[in-house]
């Protein structure tokens, strides 16, 4: 214990007989911190875990109808245990979506950080010019706000009013049907790339500005063609950002929502229940079965957890690996 | 039933305790003198465009001698508004009237969120057609909303391309598939219409007129009949169409879909009453060259349709002042002024029979001004609406007609598999929330 000790430095140091009694005194000093912490506490019990909590709690429940469900007292909210959890792990759709968020993941993430990166490690050259400009450009259209980002793709995707069809027909080319089958996943992972690629090619170059030059010096004096200088130097310098902006990707693509809604309505291809999201939604607002989309949140939410922290513990551990050797 | 006999007396034992509290605090607070309490104000959520200048006709008239106001609280229309209105109901926040179409009634109901005013607006039931009151009755002796506009479907065509193409109207769904096989003989790049699965509302309306009961009872438990004969019929007319290659099968209220119907690549289109205002935008350029003719038939010789839309006026439990919400809606619904400005205001077509044939409808709509006899075709033909049979998991089906039909449609493949995913995802849906279903 270090309370004896605690006790005798306050008293030297302040004046001890002020104090009505040493053992208020540290009683306020051990609250102290505490009476810090009570503002964001608070905001986090009342705006973060209650809401989850409700929903959890939710989760567990369901309504019960009796008879034809007509008039007053008809329908009682009742405990549901793991009901609507097993419903859900069981319902082949929110797998089905699960796997077809997976393949658009699979082409979203290494495209657009592919993207990112090349175009930071582009701007970065010594012989780039007009650097300021083509950065805003290609910055610019994160700052599209999805739904309009998937507007103005889906009209471009439709064959009979978009001016892409418009040229392949004239030169008497074949056209694809982008909204369909296979190519479907080409055409959202378009709109995420497209809207994504800026935002992640500014941190990454962020973090090449950061890299002191006499790094650089060095690697020229030591003969080191740009080539070898990106390759050897700059992208193991920005690995953290990349391990970040890889964290965020995964998780803005698990939580793929706007980009296939918008597209819906242009297309049979999209259902509606096409990512698991919006199967959420769909069973909350279209179905009217709150408790079920809650299991269904929570699960998701659950899934989301354990892949990043998956991958942020996979990459930590390399780096101790690596530090190591 | 005995069930609603019971549920009529609680709540005019609630009216009455209620109007016995308003009276007890009109003592004190109002010296008018009048037998019913004091200023009632209530609001309203509906999503007619335009409503509030028809509220105020209300506010300034009928409605400032009773003393009873009303606000507009603009909705979005669908499905998400009757989530909205449960979840409100759910905390006892329920708007007092609230405008609901007829498919999600049973929904309202069984969530015990509309209440029964038979008693204030049991005597306009003559003003509408029989098979419009009875959708908001739900087959019992109880009243949970008074109808306001209604969707009969009829068949929309391109009347100078069918002429240039040689084509006559189809009188008979069979006329129907072989004008469709006409047209692309003459013209293979062009499209007789679409099967378009985005809408369940369009396709419930011709299983209606196929003679399709989705939803009956018997005793205390639902009867699912989604896969019944006359569905199937349909279904498997508009598969074979589509597996054909006779009719396009993209969706409809895409910019492509525009863009066909305004360039003459879909020279007809199987909708309803609305379909006016909708053609209005979406194909602007082909103006008075559009006809419209009574949807074609199952047989020689019937003359039946089905509704494609359509909502009422609903007045909810959590209202304080039912009485007042049911005159207002009576009021609206029925009020030839009423029902004036709601048709020019809001663009709707009346379900009081009375007001299809006056006032706005006497001359046809602009889009249609070559049709002089519009409205009083469509009256003839909205007589001839079918009864229809909603459930209390109308939503689900609708969700999963989508789905399935629309895979159904992208794939050519068979419509009465997706119409059996259909009947099984909705009887699932019924037994897990715990209603009776009959087998």
């Amino acid at each position: 214990m270090k309370s004896p000790v605690r006790r005798t430095s306050y008293g030297v140091k302040g004046a001890p007989y002020a104090h009505p009694s040493p053992t208020t005194a540290l009683k306020r000093a051990r609250s102290a911190p505490y009476f810090f912490l009570v503002p964001a506490t608070l905001l986090f019990l009342l705006f973060f875990a209650l809401p989850i909590g409700y929903a959890v709690w939710l989760s567990f429940r369901k309504v019960q109808v009796s008879g034809l469900g007509l008039g007053a007292g008809a329908r009682e909210e009742v405990w549901a245990g793991l009901e609507n959890y097993t419903d859900a792990l069981s319902d082949s759709e929110l797998l089905n979506g699960a796997l077809r968020v997976l393949g658009y993941g699979c082409i979203v993430v290494p495209v657009m950080l592919g993207l990112a990166l090349l175009f930071a490690l582009m701007l970065d050259s010594e012989k780039v010019r007009l650097a300021p400009f083509t950065r805003l450009a290609i910055f610019l259209p994160y700052a599209v706000p999805g739904v309009v980002a998937a507007l103005l793709w889906g009209f471009l995707y439709l064959p009979d009013v978009s001016p892409f069809y418009f040229v392949l027909d004239e030169f008497g080319l074949p056209q694809p049907d982008l909204l369909d089958g296979g190519p479907l996943y080409l055409a959202l992972s378009n709109i995420a790339v497209w809207g994504g690629t800026g935002f992640n090619m500014i941190v990454i170059y962020t973090a090449l500005r950061a890299i002191p030059a006499e790094v650089y010096e060095a690697a020229k004096l030591d003969g080191a063609t740009p080539l070898q200088i990106a390759l050897r130097i700059k992208i193991p310098m920005v690995a953290p950002s990349l391990v970040l902006t890889f964290f965020f990707s995964i998780i803005a693509t698990l939580q793929v929502f706007s980009e296939p809604t918008v597209l819906k309505p242009l297309t049979n291809s999209v259902s509606t229940t096409w990512s698991p999201l919006m199967k959420v939604y769909q069973d909350a607002f279209g179905n009217g079965d709150i408790h079920a989309a809650a299991a269904q949140a929570t699960l998701i939410a659950l899934a989301t957890l354990v892949l990043s922290f998956g991958f942020l513990r996979a990459t930590n551990r390399r780096n101790k690996q690596e530090a190591a050797r | 039933m005995p069930y609603t006999k019971r549920r009529r007396l609680v709540s005019s034992a609630v009216a009455v305790a209620l109007g016995a509290t308003a009276l007890a605090a009109c003592g004190s607070s109002s010296d008018d003198g009048e037998a019913r309490s004091g200023p009632v104000s209530l609001t309203y959520w509906t999503w007619t465009p335009g409503m509030d200048k028809v509220v105020d006709l209300w506010n300034k008239g009928p409605g400032k001698k009773e003393q009873i106001t009303v606000t507009v609280k603009k909705q979005a229309s669908g499905d998400t508004l009757v989530t909205k209105i449960l979840t409100a109901h759910k905390a006892g926040k329920a708007p007092d009237l609230v405008q609901a179409e007829y498919q999600a009634l049973p929904t309202l109901v069984s969530n015990d969120a509309l209440a029964d005013i038979g008693d204030t607006v049991g005597d306009v039931k003559s003003k509408f057609a029989e098979g419009v009151w009875q959708q908001t009755t739900l087959g019992t002796d109880a009243v949970y909303a008074v109808p306001q506009d209604i969707g009969p479907m009829m068949f929309y065509y391109r009347e100078d391309l069918f002429k240039e193409y040689g084509l006559s109207v189809p009188a008979t769904w069979e006329e129907f598939a072989e004008t469709a096989r006409e047209l692309k003989r003459k013209a293979p790049d062009k499209d007789l219409t679409t099967f378009s699965a985005n809408d369940s509302g369009l396709f419930a309306g011709l299983a209606q007129q196929a003679g399709a009961q989705w939803w009956t009872t018997s005793g205390d438990k639902w009867k699912v009949g989604i896969d019944d004969d006359a569905t199937k019929k349909v279904a498997e007319f508009w598969g074979g169409l589509v597996k054909e290659g006779a009719v396009d099968n993209q969706p409809m209220y895409t910019p492509a879909w525009n863009k066909a119907l305004n360039t003459g690549k879909q020279i007809a289109w199987v909708s309803a009453v609305w379909a006016p205002g909708t053609l209005t935008t979406a194909a602007p350029d082909t103006k008075g060259k559009w006809a419209m003719a009574p949807l074609p038939q199952w047989g020689d010789g019937e003359s039946s349709t089905g509704s494609w839309g359509g909502s009422s006026t609903g007045v909810t439990t959590d209202s304080k002042n039912k009485e007042a919400a049911a005159r207002f809606a009576a009021w609206l619904n029925t009020d030839g002024d009423a029902l004036n400005a709601l048709a020019k205001e809001g663009g709707i077509y009346p379900a009081s029979t009375s007001a299809q044939l006056s006032g706005a409808f006497m001359s046809p709509p602009e889009y249609f001004a070559n049709q002089p006899d519009f409205y009083k075709k469509a009256a003839a033909i909205a007589e001839t609406t079918a009864p229809s049979a909603w459930g209390p998991n109308v939503n689900v089906a609708y969700t999963t007609f989508k789905d399935a039909f629309g895979a159904a449609a992208k794939n050519k493949s068979d419509f009465t598999a997706a119409l059996d995913t259909m009947q099984r995802d909705t009887v699932a849906d019924l037994k897990k929330q715990g209603f009776g279903v009959a087998e």
